[in-house]
């Protein structure tokens, strides 16, 4: 049992590290990200449920275990969905701001190469995204919301099974860890 | 300050990228205006690659799955799977061609019988978010769209444009969250609010529980929004019930289907009238024949005997009758026929009397009917 905890918690040596990417890295993945929400869902009406800008903005933010870079690139993400999206600037990236924020800070505290683990954050911030994005869109724009609490714990639970493969398939843009 | 910024770095960014964002938002909401440029920018950006990835997909999709698709075929090296594949693949492709020109074909009429000016528009994209209900089509400020117009099919209403770019447009689906119209009823004309739900069905809201309304009726927009024009089918009624506040209605909208690839921008919509419902014809109703044609009409009285069809025309037969049967000729100077002796009978007068006898003197005549006299002479 210690040691499913020293694992999880990071404190065995060699675990703690700070992945660093190229900078197209930084790009590519979260645009190919944003495409697919765009364009995907107009063929497989089914795959709308993924949100994979937020997939790619957890990833980052956990790989970069750096709160600031985290907040800096769900910011970043979450402003360009609200972009392309009817609703006002920032409703998006307020939210993946805090999202990269908490990613990151957890990050520092828990083995994040653990595939078991990344599958419960990805379950934990689907969730919490889809919840503060309803209190924003009824607390601050006054949007008649609904939270449909089965269907959130639906979708947070595929997005997660889909995070799993998909972080391993971005752990091969990782550059250099420190 | 310094230190304090330099030990609580992390927080004060987060802060500083909430609270900007905070602002960014207020500002939109407090002057109800867009920032146009970064929204510009983003689908400036993305809207080639969306086009070019459409036009990719509809170029050389079908041609890629036809070879991959033969070249099984040749590896399986055999003739009637081969002729059977082939014949698959080009009977696919004609129906797609067929779909395709049917839409186009449907779009075109429904253009041309339409009396509000309307811009066809091809779906580009969806909008970003999950479950989003939200699309991009290839038509922008340039072509004439402008935000709050409204977008429809043949169908039914699709949804209304929420954002104009110079090159393309996002509509926002009647089906998305906090998306209304107003609609009223094509058979009982009841009125309410269609609203999207973010399912693939609608309710329409403010509808009394006195109201009638049953499953299967039609919904048609009412033209009280503004946005969209009187007279444009919305959907049929799924579910009807009473509740709480009203009734609660639930509608599947016809003009939102999966697949949706075309829809019709309403440049300038003109109102129309509701089409009349099409009622079944009622089982307990008589309905009579129709009445005979002119030349089948009774002849005058003129024509002859037994063509009489008014009391003058009875009564002109009637002293003709007597007339003839007392040898009186109208008009000449002479004997003055007796109108109060009764009409001798037309087959009496054509019969000839039996040999040897006398003929049979006229009978008497009855003394008349003084109120029946009275009305003759009236008549007369």
């Amino acid at each position: 049992m210690s040691e499913l905890n020293d694992k999880l918690l990071g404190v065995l040596p060699g675990k703690s590290k700070i992945s660093r990417f190229r900078p197209v890295a930084y790009i590519v993945p979260p645009l190919l990200a944003i495409l697919f929400q765009i364009y995907v869902p107009r063929f497989a009406s089914y795959l709308s449920y993924l949100e994979l800008p937020l997939l790619v903005t957890v990833y980052f933010a956990l790989m970069r275990r750096q709160p600031v870079a985290g907040a800096v690139i769900g910011c970043l993400i979450g402003l360009a969905q609200d972009a392309l999206s009817q609703h006002p600037l920032g409703m998006q990236g307020i939210v993946k701001t805090l999202v990269g924020y908490f990613a990151a800070s957890i990050s520092m505290r828990f083995d994040v190469e653990n595939v078991a683990l990344r599958f419960i954050l990805s379950f934990f911030f689907f969730v919490f995204h889809q919840l503060f994005l309803w209190v924003q869109g009824r607390g601050l724009h006054g949007m008649s919301m609904d939270l449909q609490a089965p269907q959130t714990i639906i979708f947070a639970f595929l997005n997660a099974v889909v995070a799993a493969p998909l972080f391993l398939v971005l752990d091969r843009l990782k550059s250099e860890e420190l | 300050m310094e230190n304090f910024l330099s030990r609580y770095r992390n927080l004060s960014v987060l802060l500083l990228l909430v609270v900007a964002q905070l602002l960014l938002l207020a500002y939109q909401v407090k002057a109800r205006d867009d920032v146009p440029l970064i929204r510009v920018w983003a689908v400036t950006a993305v809207t080639p690659l969306a086009r070019g990835i459409e036009g990719l997909r509809s170029g050389t999709g079908g041609f890629l799955q036809g070879y991959v698709f033969l070249k099984d075929v040749q590896s399986e090296n055999q003739r009637l799977k081969h002729e059977l594949g082939d014949l698959r693949l080009r009977n696919r492709f004609l129906a797609s061609e067929l779909a395709s020109a049917d839409r186009a074909k449907a779009l075109a009429e429904f253009r041309s019988r339409t009396p509000s000016k309307l811009l066809a528009a091809r779906v580009i994209g969806t909008g970003t978010g999950a479950n989003s209900r939200v699309v991009f089509v290839d038509r922008g400020t340039t072509d004439g769209v402008k935000k709050g117009m409204a977008t429809i099919a043949p169908d039914g209403i699709v949804g209304k444009v929420v954002a104009a770019y110079p090159t393309a447009s996002l509509v926002q689906l009647i089906t998305e969250q906090g998306s209304a119209a107003g609609v009223v009823s094509q058979k009982h004309q009841v009125r309410g609010t269609l609203k999207g739900v973010g399912l693939n069905t609608c309710i329409v809201e403010y509808v009394q529980n006195e109201d009638k309304l049953e499953p299967g009726e039609w919904f048609y927009t009412s033209g009280a929004d503004r946005v969209f024009p009187r007279g444009m089918p919305v959907g049929q009624v799924k579910m009807v019930r009473e509740g709480r506040g009203g009734k609660e209605v639930v509608v599947a909208p016809s003009g939102v289907q999966a697949g949706l690839e075309e829809m019709l921008i309403v440049l300038d919509g003109v109102h129309q009238l509701l089409p009349a419902p099409e009622t079944p014809a009622a089982t307990d109703v008589n309905i009579l024949a129709a009445p005979p044609a002119e030349s089948q009409q009774p002849a005058s009285s003129e024509s002859g005997e037994g063509a009489a069809v008014t009391d003058a025309d009875r009564l002109k037969d009637r002293y003709q009758r007597v007339v003839s049967g007392q040898g009186v000729q109208l008009g000449v100077k002479g004997a003055i026929a007796d109108f109060n002796r009764a009409p001798a009978p037309v087959q009496v007068q054509s019969a000839q009397p039996p040999a040897g006898g006398s003929p049979r003197p006229p009978e008497s005549p009855k003394p008349a009917d003084p109120a029946k006299k009275n009305g003759e002479a009236t008549k007369q």
